[in-house]
C-alpha cells in the first residue's frame, strides 16, 4: 500500500449486551500490525466495571508520585469516590518506562463548590467534563484518559500486542470494544497521544489527519473543552459530547455536521431536508472534521463508524447474527469472524450507528430518536 | 480697478508657490515618435498637456501632472514616458521630500492636505509576515479541478445550538427555521463605495458582478440610482451619518444595511463630497442640490452611545419588517475588540471592521496615514473577544482595509473573519493607476468622477468584466490554497490560525494574531 500513514481500527458490539472477551479485539487489532509502527496503540472497553456501573470510572494516567496526589486531593473536593485502585499491569518486554495508572470510581459531589457549570446546567456530566478540563490542563503531569461509566480506556506506546500485555486486556470482557493501532505522524509518540480518546462514556479511534483541527479546536474553547493531549483526535470526542449530549442532536445529524455532505448535493436535496443540510453546515461549520478520516465511536448504548466527506481512508462492516464488526481491514474483521453474513463498505459521510438493544445494561444511552428508529428511547440524560 | 486693489492683486502675483517649483514627476515627449496628434492633450483632465495654437507644438506643465500615467497609455506612438522627477532634495533621513514638500503645500495654501486611496505609511504589512500551510504525505492535498471545492458563505447571526426534530423514515427536520442569512458563493463583497465617490458606470459594473459571482456590492453613503434596483439581491445599503437618499425604499431595496460608523481611512471624521462631483444625476440621488458640498458628519447625531447604536439598529430592522439584515462598519481603533463586543450585543447581525490601509475617495492625509490600527491584528483581536464572551455566533465578522490579493483574503479568513470587503483592487481592476487624486473628481480613468466626458472612458461593461474576472480569478487561486491545505470547505479555515506561520514577528505580535512562529 502507498499510504503508510494511516492507522488500524477495530471494533465489535454485542447487540444484546452479552460480553465479548478481550482476545477478540486483540486478535483484530493485531492482524493489522502494518498499519501501525510501535508508537501507539489502545483499546476502549464497555461494561467492565459492572459493579461499580454509577460511578463514573476515571482512568488517570501520570508521570510521577506528585501528579496522582494531586488527582487525589482534587477529587477528595470535588468528588464521592466509591473505590480507588492502580490500573492492573504487567511488566511487558519492549515497554520501558511507563507511566503510573490509577482509577477512581467517583460521582460529583456539588457541596461546597459553586455550581457553576457548563452553560448553567447542574447536569453531572457536564460537572465531570469540567472536573476532566481541570485535570487535564491544571495538575502538571496527569491526564484523564476516561472518564465514563462502567467504561474505560487503556492506551499507550507500543504495538498492540504490547500494549494489551501490559493491561491484561485479556482479562476484560465487554459488550462493545475499540481499539486502534497507531501510526502517528504529526505528533510525537507520548502515552496520552494513544488513541482511543475519550470524554465521559464516548471513546474515539480515529485514522486519519484532522485539517480542520485549529478550526475545531477554538469551536470547543467556546463551550469550555480544551484541548491539551497534542493531537488532533481528541477533538472528535469533545465535539460528539457537544453534539450528541449537550445540544441533543440526533447521532445523525451529528454524523452530518461532522462529515456534510457538499452543497451541490444540498442544493439538490428536497426542502425540509436542504433546510436541515443548510442549517446544519451554517451553525455547525466549525465543527465539521475535514481531511481524510476513518473514525469509530462508542459510548454506552452503541458503536458508530464514519468515513469522512470524501471517503479517503478505508471502513468496513461486517454482521454476524448479534454482532457487529467495523474496521480499517476486511481481514481484521475475518481474523475474528471468518464467515460474516454480511460485509459491506460504508459510503463517504454516511455513518454507520449500532446501539444496542433498548435495557440491555444498566444506565444505557441512545442518541437514536425518533419512532422510525425503534430503538427511540428518550436519551438519557441522567442514567440509572 | 482701484489703486489699493492693484496693489494688492500685484503683491499676490508676487508672492512665490513653492510646490509648484517641484513636481512630483516629469513629462518626457520623445520629440521623436511624437506626431502631434494632441491626444495627450484630450486626455490629461489636469492640464498638464499644452498645445500651443498658433506655433503648432506641444508643452508640458509638469507641475499639474499627477502621475496618472493616463496619457502614457493612450499615446498611440508611445512617445510619452511619465518618471518620477529626478531632481533630488539634498538627501536627509528625516526631512524627506514627502515632508518637505507638505510643509511647503500648507505654506503656500493654508489648510488640511488632502488625499486618496489608503495609508501609504509602510506600516509592517502582516499579511507579508504570515506564511501559509500545505499538506505533504500524511495528508493528502485536494486539488479544486476534480473534486468540489466550497467557499460558499452564510453571513448571519447564528444559534449555538439547533434543534431538531424526528420527521419519519429516519428523517429529521428543524424544529424552527434559522434566522435570516445570507448566502455568499464567494466570501469576497465589495467594500463601500458611493455613487458620486466613484462613477455611475463603477456602480453599474460592481452590481453586475455581484450578481454573477453571487455575492454583494455596498452603495456607499451615496444613495441607489434608480437603474440599480434591480440588483437588489446583491445590494448592500449603507446608512451613514450624512443620511444622503436615505428613504425606506432604499433601504428596503437590498438584502441588508449597513451602518456606518467609520472607515479605515479616516476614522473619526465623516465624508465630504465636494460640490464639484455633485452633478444633476447626483443630486437626484443623494437628495441635495446640485453643486452643493455633501458633508457627513464625523458622529451620527442620533448615536452618543452603544444603547443609541442599538437603537437605530432596531429602528432600521423595524422599517424593514425584519427582512434586512443590520451590519455595522467601523474603523479599527485601538479598542476595537471591546467596540466590536459591544455592537455585537447591540443586536448587528454583522461587524465590519475597516483597517488602517482601507482606502478612500478623499481624506485628510494625518486621518488616511496615522489612524487606526492594521486589520490583521484587528480581525484577530476581535475574533478572539467574540469568541471569549461566548458570542461570535452571533454576528458575522467582516473584514476590510489593504486587502491586495487572494492570499490576503485566506489570511484574515484563517485568523477569524467570515468574508472580506475589498474596494482598491476592484477599481485597480477598472485601471486606477493609485495616483491618489480621487478627491479632485478629475480622475482621467473614469472611475472616481462623475464628469460626463471623463465616466466614457469606462463603460459599464468593461467596469463589470474586469472586476468580475479579478475575483473569479481569487476566488479559484483560493480553492487552491484550500486544497494545498487538505481543506475542501471554506468553514474548516475560519479561524484555523493553525494555518498560518509568523516569519519575523516579536512574542507580542504573534500573541495578538493567535499564530506560531515558523519552524514551531
Ligand atoms: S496627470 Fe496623467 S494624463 Fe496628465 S500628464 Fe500626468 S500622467 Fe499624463
Ligand atoms: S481612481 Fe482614478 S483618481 Fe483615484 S487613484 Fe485611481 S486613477 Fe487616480
Amino acid at each position: 500500500m502507498k499510504d503508510i500513514s494511516g492507522c488500524g481500527l477495530s471494533g465489535v458490539i454485542h447487540r444484546k449486551g452479552e460480553l465479548i472477551p478481550g482476545e477478540v479485539i486483540i486478535k483484530s487489532i493485531c492482524c493489522q500490525e502494518e498499519r501501525g509502527n510501535g508508537l501507539g496503540a489502545g483499546f476502549a472497553a464497555y461494561g467492565i466495571y459492572p459493579d461499580l456501573a454509577d460511578y463514573y470510572a476515571l482512568h488517570v494516567m501520570a508521570d510521577h508520585r506528585k501528579a496522582l496526589e494531586d488527582v487525589e486531593e482534587l477529587l477528595a473536593h470535588r468528588t464521592y469516590m466509591a473505590h480507588e485502585e492502580p490500573i492492573p499491569t504487567r511488566r511487558t518486554p519492549g515497554i520501558e518506562d511507563p507511566p503510573l495508572f490509577k482509577r477512581y470510581f467517583v460521582k460529583p459531589k456539588y457541596e461546597g463548590e459553586t455550581r457553576q457549570l457548563c452553560e448553567g446546567t447542574e447536569d453531572e456530566d457536564d460537572y465531570m467534563v469540567s472536573l476532566v478540563m481541570e485535570i487535564n490542563t491544571r495538575i502538571e503531569g496527569a491526564y484523564v484518559i476516561s472518564s465514563g461509566k462502567n467504561m474505560g480506556a487503556f492506551k499507550g506506546v507500543g504495538f498492540p500486542h504490547q500494549i494489551a500485555e501490559f493491561f491484561r486486556i485479556e482479562e476484560y470482557q465487554a459488550y462493545i470494544w475499540t481499539a486502534h493501532n497507531r501510526f502517528p505522524t504529526n505528533t510525537p509518540g507520548w502515552w496520552g497521544g494513544a488513541h482511543p480518546f475519550t470524554i465521559l462514556d464516548w471513546s474515539i479511534v480515529h485514522n486519519g489527519e484532522i485539517s480542520s483541527y485549529g478550526t475545531n479546536r477554538r469551536y470547543l474553547e467556546m463551550f469550555g473543552y480544551h484541548c491539551t493531549l497534542l493531537t488532533d483526535t481528541e477533538v472528535v470526542a469533545y465535539l460528539l459530547d457537544l453534539l450528541i449530549r449537550r445540544h441533543r442532536l440526533p447521532i445523525e445529524v451529528a454524523c452530518m455536521a461532522l462529515a456534510p455532505p457538499f452543497w451541490q448535493e444540498i442544493d439538490r436535496m428536497p426542502q425540509e431536508e436542504r433546510e436541515l443540510a443548510t442549517a446544519v453546515r451554517t451553525v455547525y461549520g466549525a465543527a465539521m472534521l475535514n481531511g481524510p478520516f476513518a473514525i469509530l465511536f462508542a459510548y454506552n448504548g452503541g458503536l458508530v463508524g464514519l468515513n469522512d466527506r470524501v471517503k479517503l481512508r478505508p471502513l468496513v462492516a461486517a454482521e454476524k447474527g448479534d454482532m457487529v464488526y467495523m474496521a480499517s481491514e476486511e481481514a481484521a474483521i475475518r481474523a475474528i469472524c471468518p464467515d460474516p453474513d454480511r460485509v459491506w463498505a460504508p459510503k463517504a459521510g454516511e455513518p454507520v450507528i449500532v446501539e444496542l438493544e433498548p435495557g440491555s445494561i444498566p444506565n444505557q444511552r441512545s442518541y437514536l430518536r425518533g419512532p422510525g428508529e425503534k430503538t427511540g428511547a428518550a436519551v438519557c440524560r441522567y442514567p440509572g | 480697478m482701484g489703486e489699493k486693489e492693484k496693489a494688492k492683486s500685484t503683491r499676490k502675483k508676487k508672492v512665490p508657490q513653492w510646490a509648484k517649483f517641484f513636481p512630483d514627476f516629469i513629462i518626457e515627449r520623445d520629440s521623436e515618435k511624437c506626431i502631434n496628434c494632441r491626444i495627450c492633450v484630450k486626455e490629461c483632465s489636469y492640464g498638464a498637456h499644452i498645445w500651443n495654437a498658433k506655433k503648432k507644438e506641444l508643452s508640458e506643465d509638469h507641475t499639474k501632472c499627477v502621475g496618472c500615467h493616463r496619457c502614457e497609455a493612450m499615446c498611440p506612438t508611445r512617445a510619452i514616458v511619465i518618471r518620477r522627477n529626478p531632481s533630488d532634495f539634498r538627501e536627509h533621513a528625516v526631512w524627506t521630500p514627502w515632508f518637505i514638500k507638505n510643509v511647503y503645500k500648507q505654506a503656500d495654501q493654508g489648510g488640511v492636505l488632502l488625499t486618496s486611496t489608503g495609508c501609504t505609511i509602510p506600516f509592517r504589512s502582516y499579511f507579508d509576515h504570515l506564511v501559509l500551510d500545505a499538506c505533504q504525505v500524511t495528508n493528502p492535498p485536494i486539488d479544486p479541478l476534480r473534486e468540489p471545492m466550497e467557499l460558499r458563505t452564510y453571513l448571519g447571526p447564528k444559534p449555538d445550538a439547533l434543534e431538531v426534530e424526528a420527521a419519519g423514515e429516519g428523517r429529521f427536520r428543524l424544529k424552527r427555521p434559522l434566522p435570516r442569512q445570507i448566502k455568499l458563493e464567494v466570501p469576497i463583497m465589495f467594500a463601500a463605495m458611493s455613487y458620486g465617490a466613484i462613477s455611475l458606470h463603477v456602480h453599474q459594473g460592481l452590481a453586475r458582478a455581484a450578481r454573477d459571482l453571487g455575492t454583494l456590492y455596498n452603495t456607499g453613503e451615496g444613495g441607489l440610482h434608480a437603474s440599480l434596483y434591480e440588483f437588489g439581491g446583491n445590494t448592500i445599503v449603507q446608512c451613514a451619518s450624512g443620511r444622503f437618499g436615505l428613504h425606506v425604499d432604499y433601504l428596503k431595496a437590498g438584502v441588508a444595511i449597513e451602518i456606518k460608523i467609520g472607515q479605515g481611512a479616516k476614522p473619526g471624521i465623516g465624508g465630504h463630497l465636494p460640490g464639484e462631483k455633485v452633478t444633476e444625476e447626483i443630486s437626484k440621488t443623494r437628495m441635495i442640490p446640485v453643486g452643493s458640498d455633501a458633508i457627513s458628519p464625523a458622529p451620527h447625531h442620533d448615536i452618543y452611545s452603544i444603547e443609541d447604536l442599538r437603537g437605530l439598529i432596531f429602528a432600521l430592522k423595524e422599517a424593514t419588517e425584519y427582512q434586512k439584515l443590520v451590519f455595522v462598519k467601523i474603523a479599527a481603533v485601538h479598542n476595537v475588540a471591546a467596540i466590536a463586543s459591544g455592537i455585537v450585543r447591540a443586536g448587528a447581525d454583522a461587524v465590519v471592521i475597516d483597517g488602517l490601509k482601507g482606502g478612500t475617495g478623499a481624506a485628510p492625509t494625518m486621518f488616511r496615514d496615522y489612524i487606526g490600527i492594521p486589520i490583521e491584528l484587528a480581525v484577530a483581536a476581535v475574533d478572539q473577544r467574540l469568541r471569549e464572551e461566548g458570542i461570535r455566533n452571533w454576528a458575522s465578522v467582516i473584514a476590510s482595509g489593504g486587502i491586495r490579493c487572494s492570499a490576503d483574503v485566506i489570511k484574515l479568513i484563517a485568523l477569524g473573519a467570515d468574508a472580506v470587503y475589498i474596494g482598491t483592487p476592484a477599481l485597480i481592476a477598472c485601471g486606477c493607476t493609485m495616483c491618489q487624486h480621487c478627491f479632485t473628481g478629475k480622475c482621467p480613468w473614469g472611475i472616481a468622477t462623475n464628469h460626463p466626458e471623463l465616466i466614457k472612458r469606462l463603460p459599464p461593461e468593461v467596469a463589470y468584466e474586469k472586476i468580475y474576472n479579478l475575483v473569479h480569478g481569487w476566488a479559484h487561486e483560493m480553492k487552491e490554497m484550500l486544497g494545498a491545505m487538505g481543506l475542501n470547505s471554506i468553514e474548516s479555515l475560519r479561524g484555523n490560525r493553525d494555518k498560518l506561520r509568523a516569519v519575523g514577528l516579536t512574542e507580542t505580535e504573534m500573541k495578538i494574531l493567535g499564530v506560531k512562529h515558523a519552524g514551531e
